[in-house]
């Protein structure tokens, strides 16, 4: 008994000269004298966002797209309120966008959105994309907004829309209604609106559509061809 | 939506162009676009500061005053831009809202001065933004409670009865404020004796006294003069009773009555002695007996309907329930920690103290709490270590809330100190503003006097009147037309007394003569008017007076009477010119603010028209009496 006894009693007295070890050396790190981690904790602090950019010029701008000096500066304005570093990141955007879908998820679609308008992949749109993106759509031709449309179904933007590409987007608009609608979203309802428009639009039946398809049908549909001049005047 | 996503709308739209391909259904149309809006640059004035900002800007929230049209009535067609007679510093914050979306709230300014904005921009205060709502909400907490308190304490104390209250109610008055009455005041101090006595005794009636004859041992005082001590019990005990019952039936809500605190202190100081009655004297009970007049203490805390410090204290051990509540637990989980370690450490000692976890907890609490009574001690290494961690932390965990109860108690103590202040101060400012309005009768007696109400183009009017601006003259004929309306004038309070003292009805007014038809009714109601009138100064002077006095801050108020109503006759039959600089009182409408400004120095700003009275009143040549003298006392604990 005295022997399992003093092995407890040894077990806990190293114990306790452990603790009050790791107790000393942590007071140390504390008060700095000694660092346990790499010397990078300072540095990382200044890692701030003093990423910024600025537009082009006013003319140039002009130039590019189909605004008046006015209204270029009207955009901007809103721009930079809103990202007064010039910039706009992936979150932002999908952020801002889903206000105005507030009952459903609106995160899909805005990626899909945010790709169609950072055209040269950057990972942020600045204010150039931005409003060349608005030309196209408000102020373009209606070749060029279908053309804008067809860039932003084809997501790997290859020049083909593939049913799995569209069955994507699809879903990511249902998703934006949310759960509460009537008559309620089946699980299959994306389905059968992709092969509803595949029906239509796939010419030659090959599970793809090219542009050329996509065209020639929208140009035949007095629909599309009639609701494309509706959001002309949104500025 | 905030603002700036307002801003991205238009791009939502456009992006909407993706969805035309895909859609099942033909789109609707758009809204019915205005004129093509070109942004516009709008000026808007606030007391002489022009702020510009875009049309736009200003149109992000709709529902504010600025957003929508009901700015149009502040449009000035002439300078073409909006005019708000507000504050500009405040202004500011209320547009950098619309330029950032964000409403912050600017620490130095008056919480109710900037709610008072918000409320007329629009503004709901929700919207602050989070980095200053913590601070909003704090300081409106903060001013809510105290016109919570002012009303409270105002409502409780100042209120005079209604004269046809019950004897309940008016037994429940005097037993919730003993200085309202004599006879509640004398009961008071009575019990509160009474309390001190039966604790005394408590404490006495242990304490050994000499053996008695024939026994060999020190006798407690309680058995050598037990039948003394007994009487006074019973003493105590008829007195507290009759208190308890007194409560009971004058409460107006019983139930509420018997579950307050006050109350069931009261009936567990006076249970024990009936316990005591009715118990026989058996050994086996008498255990128990014991027991219940340790309960007997509790009187003292009947003290703290006598003293607002302990109530104070009570009232903060309250309020940091959560703070104890979280020492409390630490020092439990601490307790526990270190007694298991202990017991484990000091196992292996021969005769060691330690014998059980919980005879640990023992020396964990007197380590912990830096007692160290040396009782139980350690002799291992290993146990002398974690001792010592033991009582280190012990310190530390002990010393962590203490600091919030302590910052609690003296933010309420002083909280109280300054609601009595406020009390008193109240009473000065009430004083000061009663003579302001009783100058504004005057102004309007004098107005009439020199024939402010006659017709302006008659002439008759004396210079100081014709300077008088129109303010004065309209609002002086708004006096005049309820003079017509009730068919009674205005007068003062010396005149009115003169008129009442004088036995002979044959008073003259060279005004109008409604005054005369009304002379067979005035004595009657005069007399009735003068008694209510004595008995509610008397009655103010004795509130005033009571409470414990601690400084004294008097204000002697002096008020002059014009004249007499006969001199007034007098007057107007030779009407002056001027009016005699010793006599120009100018009308000012005081409006009693509701409630009083937290002002902590003792020196009260006086309102404008005061000083001109007090001014004008000494250069009086008859001065006519002192007419009230009001001594205010600050009442502490």
């Amino acid at each position: 008994m005295v022997g399992s006894g003093s092995f407890e009693f040894e077990g806990l007295q190293t114990i306790g000269i452990v603790c009050l070890v790791c107790m000393f050396l942590k007071l140390m790190h504390l008060l700095g004298l000694i660092n346990f981690t790499d010397e990078d904790s300072s540095e990382s602090d200044l890692e701030l966002s003093t990423v910024r950019h600025q537009p082009e010029g006013l003319d140039q701008l002009q130039a590019q797209t189909k605004f008046t000096k006015k209204e270029l500066q009207s955009l901007y304005r809103g721009f930079k309120n809103e990202c007064p570093s010039g910039l706009v990141d992936e979150e932002t955007f999908k952020m801002i966008y889903s206000q105005f879908f507030p009952q459903g998820d609106a995160t899909t679609y805005a990626h899909f959105l945010f790709n169609a308008f950072d055209i040269d992949r950057t990972g942020s749109i600045r204010f150039e994309d931005f409003v060349i993106g608005l030309s196209v759509l408000l102020r373009g031709s209606v070749h060029e907004k279908l053309k804008w449309a067809f860039n932003l179904y084809d997501i790997n933007k290859d020049g083909y829309i593939t049913k799995e590409e569209m069955l994507a987007i699809m879903k990511s608009i249902y998703d934006m209604m949310g759960n509460y609608t009537y008559p309620s979203v089946r699980e299959d309802t994306p389905f059968e609106h992709v092969e509803k428009f595949f029906q239509k639009m796939d010419r030659n039946q090959d599970g793809v559509v090219t542009i050329d398809e996509f065209m020639e049908t929208c140009q035949k549909d007095e629909n599309i061809m009639s609701s494309m001049q509706l959001f002309e005047n949104v500025i | 939506m905030a603002a700036g996503v307002a801003t991205w709308l238009p791009f939502a739209r456009a992006a909407a162009v993706g969805w035309l391909p895909l859609a099942k259904n033909s789109m609707p149309k758009p809204p019915g676009d205005k004129k093509s809006r070109h942004d516009e640059i709008l000026i808007v004035n606030v007391s002489g500061n022009r702020f510009q900002t875009w049309k736009n800007t200003l149109d992000r929230y709709p529902d504010t005053l600025l957003g929508s049209s009901e700015k149009e009535f502040f449009f000035n067609e002439e300078t073409q831009e909006y005019f708000f007679d507000r504050d500009p510093e405040m202004f500011r914050h209320i547009l950098n809202f619309y330029r950032t979306g964000k409403l912050h709230y600017p620490r130095h300014e008056c919480i109710q001065a900037f709610d008072e904005e918000l409320a007329f921009y629009g503004i709901i205060p929700e919207i602050i933004g989070d980095c200053c709502m913590e601070e909003y909400r704090d300081r409106k907490k903060e001013n809510q409670e105290r016109l919570e308190e002012d009303t409270e304490a105002e409502m409780a104390t100042e209120t005079p009865l209604p004269p046809d209250s019950t004897l309940r109610e008016r037994l429940w008055r005097a037993f919730e404020n003993p200085h309202t009455s004599t006879m509640a005041l004398v009961f008071y101090y009575v019990t509160g004796f009474f309390i001190a006595v039966s604790v005394i005794a408590n404490v006495v009636e242990t304490v050994p006294c000499r053996a008695p004859k024939g026994m060999l041992k020190d006798l407690p005082c309680g058995e050598k003069f037990s039948l003394a001590f007994f009487c006074l019990d019973t003493a105590c005990v008829m007195i507290f009773t009759f208190e308890y019952l007194m409560r009971f039936f004058a409460a107006p809500s019983r139930g509420k009555f018997m579950r307050s605190v006050m109350s069931v202190i009261d009936v567990v100081a006076i249970m024990p002695y009936y316990i005591g009655l009715v118990m026989p004297e058996n050994e086996d009970v008498s255990g128990a007996f014991v027991t219940l007049r340790v309960f007997r203490v509790f009187r003292i805390f009947k003290f703290s309907r006598h003293s607002q410090g302990l109530r104070i204290l009570g009232y903060t051990l309250k309020s940091c329930a959560s703070e104890l509540g979280f020492l409390l637990f630490s020092l439990t989980m601490a307790i526990i920690i270190f007694a298991t370690v202990m017991f484990y450490a000091e196992k292996g000692t021969k005769d060691t103290n330690f014998t059980s976890i919980p005879a640990s907890f023992w020396y964990t609490i007197v380590t912990m709490t830096t007692l160290g009574y040396g009782d139980m001690v350690p002799s291992s290494i290993a146990g002398k270590i974690f001792g010592s961690i033991c009582s280190l932390s012990g310190v530390l965990v002990i010393a962590l809330p203490v600091p919030v109860i302590v910052s609690n108690f003296s933010r309420i103590y002083h909280q109280n100190q300054r609601a009595d202040k406020r009390r008193a101060q109240l009473k000065i400012r009430l004083a000061r503003i009663r003579l302001a309005k009783s100058g504004t009768t005057n102004a309007f007696l004098q107005y009439k006097e020199h024939g402010g109400l006659q017709d302006q183009s008659s002439g008759n009017q004396a210079l100081c009147i014709r300077n008088r601006s129109t303010f004065e003259h309209q609002h002086n004929h708004l006096l005049h037309c309820l003079e017509k309306t009730t068919n009674h004038e205005f007068t003062d309070e010396h005149t009115y007394n003169e008129v009442c003292m004088a036995e002979s009805m044959d008073y003259r007014t060279s005004r109008s003569t409604s005054i005369s038809s009304q002379q067979g009714q005035s004595t009657s109601c005069c007399s009735r008017r003068a008694k209510r009138r004595a008995i509610r100064l008397a009655n103010s002077t004795v509130s005033v007076s009571r409470g414990s006095i601690q400084e004294l801050d008097t204000l002697h108020v002096q008020k002059s009477i014009p004249q007499s109503r006969s001199s007034l006759n007098a007057r107007t039959q030779d009407l002056k010119l001027n009016c005699g600089g010793d006599m120009d009182f100018t009308a000012a409408i005081i409006s009693i603010p509701t409630p009083p400004a937290n002002t902590p120095d003792d020196s009260l700003p006086p309102s404008p028209a005061i000083p001109g009275i007090l001014r004008n009143s000494q250069q009086m040549g008859d001065m006519s009496s002192q007419y009230t003298q009001e001594a205010i006392k600050i009442s502490s604990l």
